[in-house]
């Protein structure tokens, strides 16, 4: 059997019950917000990126990017190792396993008197395209050389189709370098 | 020529208050009203339309802070899809919008808003009945409403056209009889003399100068101050400001009279609400805090040292007044929640109406006092707390007669639950 306990409302005091001043006194909370919220001083509004009125963030003056976790993903890209070498080696793992098909690898050999021969591959051409992303994140868990990262990027526009498409120059630009573990790059292996 | 003079006068001062200051000072209202609500709310507000010189060509747009946002809301609104559902009356449909806006526009003719200006009155039509005349014509604004609320054939419309006029006429009464004792200050209904005389004599709610100094100015500030809470009052329920807006309460009619109503049609509403807005508290700064005047002794040295030009120096003064008022009205309607439709009538009938009656006799014996002697003085006021006591057993009746709605509290501090059930 649930227990039912009677609440009373609290007793309102005499200022209170004239009405009067409990409206003066509702004036002040709302004028000390507007004061505090002109002033850029309101609660949050630090912690909240905010523009200096109220506790609103300006979308392309102030960013969230210093908020962006760790593990955030964002456009997938790919990098290059300490030595400017690219890290892909065209296995096109990454191609069969995304979910929306949005990469596209031309793979090309690499010359047999290459130093480099032991790696076979190397994408000729790679494409992503941005408008089938869905950001799964599961090209960068299957890649065995640890080449496609998904960085921070999440503003991706574009005018047209064709700009929607991310070619291996601008994934390389986005992508940067990463320092560490190779395979197939690797001169002991 | 000569005899073309005063129409084209009358024209240009048509054109300039109405059309060059009024219109604009709507628009501009709506925007304060977005910008000062955001910011009290810890928001932006809109802050982004500016001048687009992209669109014509140019390398960057000039950011305004978002004052060419009301320019921007009536292109909207007149590009938007006029929409005229099959089910309306059609006649009343169309004119109930113009019926809202035309009052309010047509009693800014009586407003004065400045002093002087090259020897001509900045008030369009200087008639010796303001006041009457405001009550008057800003009263058809309601048929406005209840047009649009009965034109529309809908039941929530039809809800909100009959709260409007219901409101309308309640608290209209308190409103025409809590401005007598400042019609008996001034013993005048021409509201460019009223001011004049403010500038002259003190503000009627702030008498430091002129002959503002007597005792008996000073006891009159009891029932003036009485007299401004319940005009000031009655302001916003006539123009359904936000503690009174329940004509158009969203959160129980959908939008009220005018949910069926879109593009201009819906503008004029809109507008029409902020016009009243704007004559009602231009009316009580001219009736209460002076109109344009500076106050203080001011106006003569402004007047020797502008000239000719003094009226503009007081139509700026008039309108800082008015816009502190209308930021007033706004700042009302973030901390003031809703009333409940009985409490509204309550508030109305049983307490401004008594409050409005007993406070035109103190009024009347503070003014007449001197004149009278001491016994009939003494006589008047015995008389002023009979009638006071009889009002407040008229107002408890009332009270008792309007049938109380069961609240909560009594269903639970009921002994005897089956009998409530």
């Amino acid at each position: 059997m649930a227990k039912v306990t009677k609440l009373k409302r609290p007793e309102l005091n005499r200022a209170e019950e004239g009405y009067l001043w409990s409206i003066f006194k509702g004036s002040l909370v709302t004028l000390g917000h507007a004061l505090r919220s002109v002033r850029g001083k309101s609660r949050g509004a630090e912690s909240l990126n905010s523009s200096g009125l109220g506790i609103t963030m300006q979308y392309p003056e102030q960013k969230w990017d210093d908020h962006l976790p760790e593990y955030y993903r964002g456009a997938p890209a790919l990098v290059t190792d300490e030595q400017d070498r690219e890290r892909c080696v065209s296995c096109q793992l990454c191609e069969f396993i995304c979910p929306p098909k949005a990469i596209k690898i031309t793979p090309g050999d690499i010359p047999e008197d290459d130093p480099w021969a032991k790696v076979e591959k190397r994408p000729e051409e790679f494409e992503i395209d941005m408008i089938r992303c869905i950001y799964c994140g599961l090209c960068e868990e299957v890649c065995p050389e640890q080449a496609i990262y998904l960085r921070k990027d999440y503003a991706i526009t574009g005018t047209s189709r064709e700009e929607m498409v991310h070619n291996k120059k601008k994934l390389y630009e986005i992508g940067g370098k990463r320092v560490g573990l190779v395979n197939k790059w690797n001169d002991l292996k | 020529m000569e005899l073309l003079l005063p129409y084209l006068i009358i024209i240009a001062k048509i054109v300039g208050l109405t059309f060059a200051l009024g219109l604009p000072l709507i628009a501009y209202s709506v925007y304060a009203e977005r910008r000062f609500s955001a910011i009290i709310q810890d928001r932006v507000g809109p802050n982004r339309v500016g001048i687009p010189l992209t669109l014509f060509g140019g390398k960057k747009d000039i950011p305004l802070a978002g004052l060419l946002q009301p320019l921007a809301d009536g292109l909207k609104f007149i590009l938007k899809e006029d929409f005229t559902p099959s089910h309306v009356n059609k006649f009343f449909f169309w004119i109930a919008p113009a019926l809202t806006m035309v009052p309010a526009l047509l009693t800014l003719a009586v407003i004065p808003f400045g002093s002087e200006f090259f020897g001509e009155k900045l008030v369009i039509a200087n008639v010796s009945v303001g006041p009457l005349m405001i009550f008057a014509i800003a009263s058809l604004s309601v048929y406005g409403i209840t047009f649009a609320g009965w034109a529309s054939n809908n039941k929530y419309s039809f809800f909100g056209g009959v709260r409007s006029c219901a409101q309308m006429i309640s608290y209209e009464i308190a409103m025409g009889l809590s401005i007598i004792p400042v019609l008996m200050v001034f013993g005048e209904l021409n509201l460019y003399d009223i001011v004049q005389y403010q500038a002259d004599h003190g503000w009627l709610l702030l008498p430091l100068w002129g002959d503002g100094q007597s005792l008996e100015r000073w006891l009159l500030l009891i029932p003036l101050s009485i007299a401004f809470f319940i005009f000031t009052i009655s302001i916003f329920a006539e123009t359904n400001r936000m503690p009174f807006d329940l004509p158009e309460c969203e959160t129980e009619l959908v939008g009220g009279y005018h949910t069926e109503y879109s593009s201009m049609k819906f503008a004029l509403f809109f507008l029409g609400e902020y016009a009243a807005m704007i004559v009602g508290s231009s009316l009580i700064v001219t009736l209460f805090l002076g109109g344009w005047s500076i106050g203080f002794t001011l106006d003569a040295h402004v007047e020797r040292i502008f000239g000719d030009f003094a009226g503009l120096i007081h139509l700026g003064v008039f309108l800082v007044k008015i816009i502190a008022f209308i930021l007033f009205f706004i700042m009302i309607r973030w901390t003031v929640p809703r009333f409940r439709f009985d409490q509204l009538m309550r508030l109305g009938w049983v307490v401004f109406f008594e409050a409005a009656l007993i406070n035109i006799f103190l009024a009347a014996i503070i003014i007449g006092a001197p004149h009278m002697g001491t016994a009939q003085t003494i006589v008047a006021s015995i008389g002023l707390i009979i009638f006071t006591i009889l009002m407040i057993k008229v107002a408890k009746g009332l009270d008792k007669a309007i049938n109380k709605p069961k609240s909560l509290a009594d269903h639970l501090d009921d002994p005897s639950p089956s009998e409530s059930l």
